[in-house]
């Protein structure tokens, strides 16, 4: 692990998504009160926080799922790459095949194991037999699933196991090749050897993609992120290098939680 | 044990007695009749049960015959009901579930759609009379099927929707995340995970219209001879027996009754294979 000291003179990182003064409604009630923070290129961000503090919902704008419901409204700006994905104007399917998410349960579709990763690439690109199969295979290594999968294509997604089933979302994820990948949770539904897998998957991830991670576990934030974000009812309490964040929080709030003393 | 206790104890238990014994009852009493509504049908329909059957047209009174155009007017009119009720019913279904959930319009369909579901099938017959026969000048098996069609549509809907509902949200924001478009999400996730359920509804709206008497009464009409026009009245099974049965002659109401025991038996393998299907969603 990167010391505290040598983290602080690296520069910068280019940021990838830079989300400015947004604030998040369920009809009434505000959900995100002026969040601002930057989500660096090939980086890991984790946003931590207890239940109900906003961090699910931030993942969940970035992607603008919430659209998906009725009398959800984000105001602000989220730039990727230059751009305001809030603009109403902005083409959801393609702004979701940029930014792929992961849940918190394995969500395969009921589906052969091949047609679970077919099924995103054959939306956006016609392709060959041989080429759907490379495509199939290089998703699947991507996701260290091949090696249990290969001789079982074509058997359905559900029968995997839980830890399996998380995996084979990811490689559908990677499959469309997308820039960030949001991860919702997604090992709070698998035991821990399942856990480690995800974790060893997500520290490879990132030599190619830009990650955010919504996490309940304080250690999974330390070990795998590079950046995190504290959230507590809605605000943006702290933001920061992980390795500051967990040694010397700025933030007596942050040091409340992290050390345990509530939530 | 005090003695109010005991006293308590001893009324409770003559209470829970008196009610296994009226729940007894009740369920000897319901099982009783159907059982006795079953042999009769079976030995009655044996009796008459032959090749002929199935080979020959309705006869007149007094001579040989078989319930051949009632039971292939039977078979096309259920098909034209089933090929026009279930796209319908399957399109306002999804509309209701998928696009327009939380939306007024869902709440008054889903309330129409259950008054339809329960309405006396006679006052569907005499809708279709009114708005179709009548206008045309006559009965044919086009009206026949579109007023079993309107019988199919209520419960198609509902089945539908319900079998949607039942998709977890999930499903359907991972396959929205990936970039698909809605009416991806629902053709390819949403309708594959529903698929044992809805087909389920359908096999029990066959089965509920294949038995359906009073919408054909004044819309097909009958038809005593083979007939391969749709826009001629045409004979269907429960009509026949409906016919059939309340006639003075012995060997009409034999064939009657074997025109009940195939209908009953067609029932019961629809249902049955609907049963097997949600066992197999089930697991």
């Amino acid at each position: 692990m990167m010391t505290a000291a040598a983290a602080a003179i690296e520069p910068k990182p280019p940021v990838k998504v830079d989300i400015r003064n947004l604030d998040f409604f369920y009809g009434d009630s505000k959900a995100l009160k002026n969040v601002s923070m930057p989500l660096y290129f090939k980086n890991v961000t984790a946003f931590i926080g207890p239940s109900g503090c906003g961090k699910s919902t931030l993942l969940r704008v970035l992607n603008r799922m919430y659209e998906m419901y009725p009398n959800q409204r984000a105001v602000g700006e989220i730039m990727v790459d230059g751009e305001n994905i809030l603009n109403p104007k902005q083409d959801l399917n393609l702004l979701r095949a940029k930014l792929g998410m992961l849940f918190q349960k394995p969500t395969p579709f009921p589906m052969t194991i091949y047609d679970n990763i077919a099924f995103g690439i054959r939306m956006y690109e016609r392709l060959s037999k041989s080429e759907m199969d490379g495509r199939v295979e290089a998703a699947l290594r991507g996701a260290a699933l091949w090696n249990e999968v290969k001789d079982k294509l074509g058997a359905s997604g559900l029968s995997l196991s839980g830890g399996q089933q998380q995996r084979l979302c990811i490689a559908r994820t990677v499959a469309i090749k997308p820039e960030v990948i949001l991860l919702d949770e997604p090992c709070s539904a698998l035991d821990p050897i399942s856990t480690a897998k995800i974790e060893e998957l997500i520290d490879e991830l990132k030599q190619e993609y830009t990650i955010v991670i919504v996490t309940h576990n304080m250690q999974q934030a330390a070990r795998i992120s590079d950046y995190t974000a504290f959230m507590l009812l809605g605000d943006l309490v702290e933001f920061g290098e992980t390795a500051m964040m967990t040694t010397k929080p700025k933030n007596q709030k942050t040091e409340d939680y992290i050390t345990g003393r509530f939530g | 044990m005090s003695a109010r206790a005991n006293a308590l104890y001893a009324r409770r238990l003559l209470r829970e007695r008196a009610f296994l014994g009226l729940s007894m009852a009740a369920t000897v009493l319901g099982l009783g009749c159907l059982v006795l509504i079953l042999t009769t049908l079976l030995i009655e329909g044996f009796v008459g049960l032959r090749l002929q059957v199935f080979t020959e047209n309705t006869p007149p009174p007094g001579s040989d015959g078989g319930l051949l155009n009632a039971i292939a007017g039977s078979l096309v009119m259920t098909a034209l009901g089933v090929v026009f009720g279930t796209p319908l019913g399957i399109l306002a279904g999804t509309y209701m579930a998928e696009y327009g959930r939380y939306t007024r319009l869902t709440q008054t369909v889903r309330f129409v759609n259950d008054i339809l579901l329960s309405a006396p099938s006679i006052v569907v017959g005499l809708f279709v009379y009114e708005i179709y026969v009548a206008q045309v000048g006559h009965f044919s098996a086009w009206a026949g099927g579109v007023a079993l069609a309107i019988i199919v549509v209520p419960v198609v809907v509902r089945t539908t929707e319900d079998m949607l509902i039942l998709v977890p949200d999930p499903l359907r924001e991972a396959a929205t995340a990936l970039g698909a478009p809605r009416w991806h999400v629902i053709s390819r996730v949403a309708y594959r995970a529903a698929k044992a359920g809805i087909v389920t509804g359908i096999l029990l709206a066959v089965a509920r219209i294949s038995g359906e008497t009073a919408p054909l009464l004044f819309t097909a009409l009958n038809n005593q001879f083979w007939s391969s026009n749709l826009n001629a009245p045409m004979a269907s099974l429960p009509v026949t027996i409906f016919q059939f049965a309340m006639s003075p002659y012995e060997d009409w109401r034999r064939l009657a009754w074997t025109g009940a025991l195939l209908i009953t038996a067609a029932v019961l393998a629809l249902s049955i294979a609907a049963r097997a299907l949600n066992t197999k969603r089930g697991q």
